[in-house]
């Protein structure tokens, strides 16, 4: 921290000789790394994993804490056609303080315009834009004694995080890996992202069990099968990572067992649990438009609607790209029902929606 | 009495009138759509070369002024890249990405939502009283302040006072002072002289001013100065030069926008009943254009697209030349006017006018040129049929209602 101190001083100081603009904004001329007005970060790396899927290993710029906790997820902005378009995707590597780099694995989905650009198009030395890591689908600390893992396809890489952390963390202590039995879908083994590490992790740990389905050949996972599988599933803390029909079907059967409470998901969708605000009209005041909208519609989905040229990233609350000024009146948060009222306070359009009329400055 | 009715195109049937709103909707459309990733590189490049040039002259300044032998070259060079540095992040730069004309890059670093430009004036006042105020209501007297700044008389409309007889001294201190006149712009000064301005926006206003504008002055009139050490006063004269650059010429490029003879000046009732097409229509009368090369248009700003610009003030002003040969194209099929001209000559109209309405109405003669063609009779009442209305505005030097 002591160093950073007149770091930051002498970055303020900057700013007097660049005002308006902040010293960034000259030095990322100079390395593109260079700059803390938006997290960035170059690819240095486009590892293959599968036919479909590769990993990027990304050198973030200044900002980046390298603090995220395994199974967090990050926001990845990518300029397609002179367009940022925002997607998130599990950090794979685990956290390290003094690590350079950060991997996501991706998989390109055949609908998937931004993950196939990912996985084929993207060269090293390219500048993305990253978003800080979110996400509550986490490693406790201390990790628990009993672990169950439940993942298909893709869902492989926050649970990848997971146990490249507990692996190194067992090296560095010399105490064995908890007891994690792994239950791994994929539809054919070619398509089986980190197969080939998760051989050596399984050899190396006595504490690890992966079980193989592939389910073009073997069907999909029955879970009734896991008193089979995993007879002591009730006693483990699991966590879910998968297509949204399969994370279902768990839910159903952990909630019919009365365990939802040891049960742990993630979906890269947005859950709009919160409840909806009121409605009311919303003015955009610098574009010198007005739209009713109702309590379900976010304010970035009735700015569009209103032809106002919205900022948006993930549209579920991650990237904060949709970020604009509230100049007043109230919007809720979708998501948890948090109001937000102060007069210029940043909100994020994309899960907010209003509560009575309000004015948003752009 | 509604747009329709200006002479200008009463020639055009309601329906043609339709016709080209819609024409120029799909031009709008096409250029929405074909946005690509060398309009991107363009915006990158262009703020690229504009901060390296502001730092090139500053370094300049700072290094070139200390040896005799350097002192007059890196005075001129850094005062020069210094001058064409505030000129490109003024205009080409600042005044387009605060229209949101790159707000589909979707890129946070260039967007209207939170650019802040090298001048005094506060991004947000401007987004105010330029986006809004002026492009909503181009050139109709008494709502947009653009005609005049509040301080000059620019149209024939606006009622004559002996104060305008010092017109051509306003004229040339707004010319040198123009970042300060724009900082004061969204202030609206004539509604401050009329008492219907708010006092509290106005304090809010006022604040945010001083601090925008402060930060501005001590960056070029005390923080670099003091660098440069012994040669703290060429510095500063420097940067004053590079400022004063900055304002004559954006002056001038903003004067050719809307005052060269054949950019029409509206009334309120023109505005009545407005259609989208008929605010197209008002937008193509309102503004001028003048002719250059590339150079010449990305250093205005592509202002010298004024009429394009009108019509579409959000689409990415590297793509305004291709629509200008649309937009000429359409003019000429409608027969309306499309007014433009060497920039010697529009600016020379501008100070003609400046100068002649610096005394009464009678005194002098209208430099409008006539329509160009005979109108048709679209069923409207002509002026004459319809009860008086109100010819001028200005009425506040009034002592008393008196028409």
């Amino acid at each position: 921290m002591a160093a950073t101190v007149p770091w930051e001083r002498l970055r303020t100081a900057g700013a007097k000789l660049t005002t308006p603009l902040h010293p960034d904004d000259y030095l990322r001329l100079l390395n593109p790394l260079w700059s803390e007005r938006e997290l960035r970060g170059r690819v240095e790396e486009v590892r293959p994993e599968t036919e479909d899927a590769a990993t990027l290993v990304i050198r973030p710029g200044w900002g980046w804490r390298y603090d995220h906790r395994p199974g967090q997820y990050v926001g990845i902005g990518v300029q397609v056609d002179g367009r940022f378009q925002w997607r998130s995707y599990s950090v794979s590597s685990p956290p390290r303080r003094s690590g350079r780099s950060i991997s996501i694995t991706v998989r390109a989905m055949p609908e998937g315009k931004l993950s196939s650009h990912l996985v084929n198009g993207l060269a090293p030395g390219t500048i993305v834009r990253l978003a800080r890591p979110e996400g509550d689908f986490v490693l406790p600390e201390p990790p628990p004694a009993k672990m169950l893992f439940l993942v298909g396809g893709s869902g492989v890489t926050p649970v990848m995080a997971m146990l490249r952390t507990m692996d190194r963390r067992s090296q560095k202590s010399g105490r064995a890996m908890p007891d994690v039995l792994m239950h791994y879908s994929s539809p054919t083994p070619e398509r089986m992202i980190f197969r080939e590490e998760l051989d050596r992790l399984e050899e190396k740990h006595d504490g690890l069990t992966v079980h193989r389905l592939h389910t073009d050949t073997e069907g999909m996972l029955d879970l009734a099968d896991l008193d089979h599988i995993c007879p002591d599933w009730r006693e483990r803390e699991t966590w879910a990572c998968g297509p949204g029909p399969m994370l279902d079907a768990i839910t159903e059967h952990f909630e019919a067992a009365g365990l939802e409470d040891r049960l742990h998901l993630e979906r890269f969708s947005l859950q709009l649990g919160g409840e909806g605000g009121e409605g009311g009209t919303i003015t955009f005041r610098t574009s010198g438009r007005t739209i009713d909208a109702d309590g379900a519609t976010t304010v970035l989905e009735a700015g569009e609607e209103a032809g106002v040229g919205m900022p948006y990233g993930c549209r579920m609350g991650i990237c904060h790209t949709c970020t604009l000024t509230l100049v007043s009146g109230t919007v809720r948060d979708l998501r948890n029902g948090e109001e937000y009222d102060q007069p210029n306070e940043q909100v994020q359009t994309c899960v907010t929606a209003a509560v009575g009329d309000c004015t948003l400055d752009i | 009495m509604a747009i329709a009715d200006v002479k200008e195109y009463t020639h055009l049937t309601e329906e043609e009138v339709d016709q080209l709103g819609r024409e120029l909707d799909a031009i709008r459309a096409e250029i929405e759509e074909s946005r690509c990733d060398q309009d991107a590189a363009y915006i990158n490049r262009l703020i690229t070369v504009q901060r390296g040039l502001a730092a090139a002259g500053r370094v300049t300044l700072m290094a070139g002024l200390h040896s005799r032998r350097t002192r007059k070259p890196a005075w001129l060079a850094g005062a020069a890249m210094l001058g064409a540095a505030k000129i490109l992040e003024n205009m080409e730069i600042g005044h387009n990405v605060m229209h949101g004309q790159w707000d589909w890059m979707n890129d946070p670093e260039i967007h209207s939502s939170n650019w802040e430009w090298d001048t005094a004036q506060p991004a947000e006042q401007w987004k105010h009283s330029h986006n809004y105020i002026h492009h909503q209501f181009t050139n109709v007297l008494g709502h947009d302040n653009d005609i005049g700044y509040g301080v000059l008389r620019m149209a024939r409309e606006q009622r004559w006072h002996p104060v305008y007889l010092g017109q051509p001294v306003f004229n040339a201190l707004l010319a040198g002072l123009f970042q300060w006149g724009v900082a004061l712009h969204d202030l609206d000064l004539e509604a401050i002289r009329k008492g219907k301005k708010d006092p509290v926006e106005m304090k809010r206003q006022l604040r945010q001013i001083a601090r925008k504008g402060r930060n501005q002055v001590l960056k070029d009139y005390v923080v670099y100065p003091a660098l440069s050490g012994k040669q703290w006063k060429s510095t500063l004269k420097a940067n004053a030069t590079a400022n004063l650059a900055r304002n004559l010429w954006s002056y001038m490029i903003i004067f050719c926008g809307h005052f060269p003879d054949g950019a029409l000046h509206f009334t309120e009732e023109e505005l009545e009943d407005e259609t989208r097409a008929e605010w197209y229509l008002r937008q193509m009368l309102g503004s001028a254009n003048f002719d250059g090369g590339r150079f010449l248009h990305i250093m205005s700003g592509s202002l010298g697209f004024q009429i394009e610009h009108h019509l579409f003030p959000d689409l990415p002003s590297n793509r305004y030349p291709e629509i200008a040969v649309k937009v000429r194209a359409l003019c000429e099929k409608y027969d309306i006017p499309y007014t433009t001209g060497p920039l010697h000559r529009q600016y020379g109209q501008a100070l003609r006018t400046i100068m002649k309405l610096s005394l009464p109405n009678h005194m002098t003669s209208s430099d409008q040129p006539e329509p160009p063609s005979p109108s048709i009779d679209r069923g409207r009442r002509t002026d004459a049929e319809r009860p008086s209305r109100r010819t001028e505005t200005g009425g506040y030097f009034r002592k008393r209602a008196s028409a």
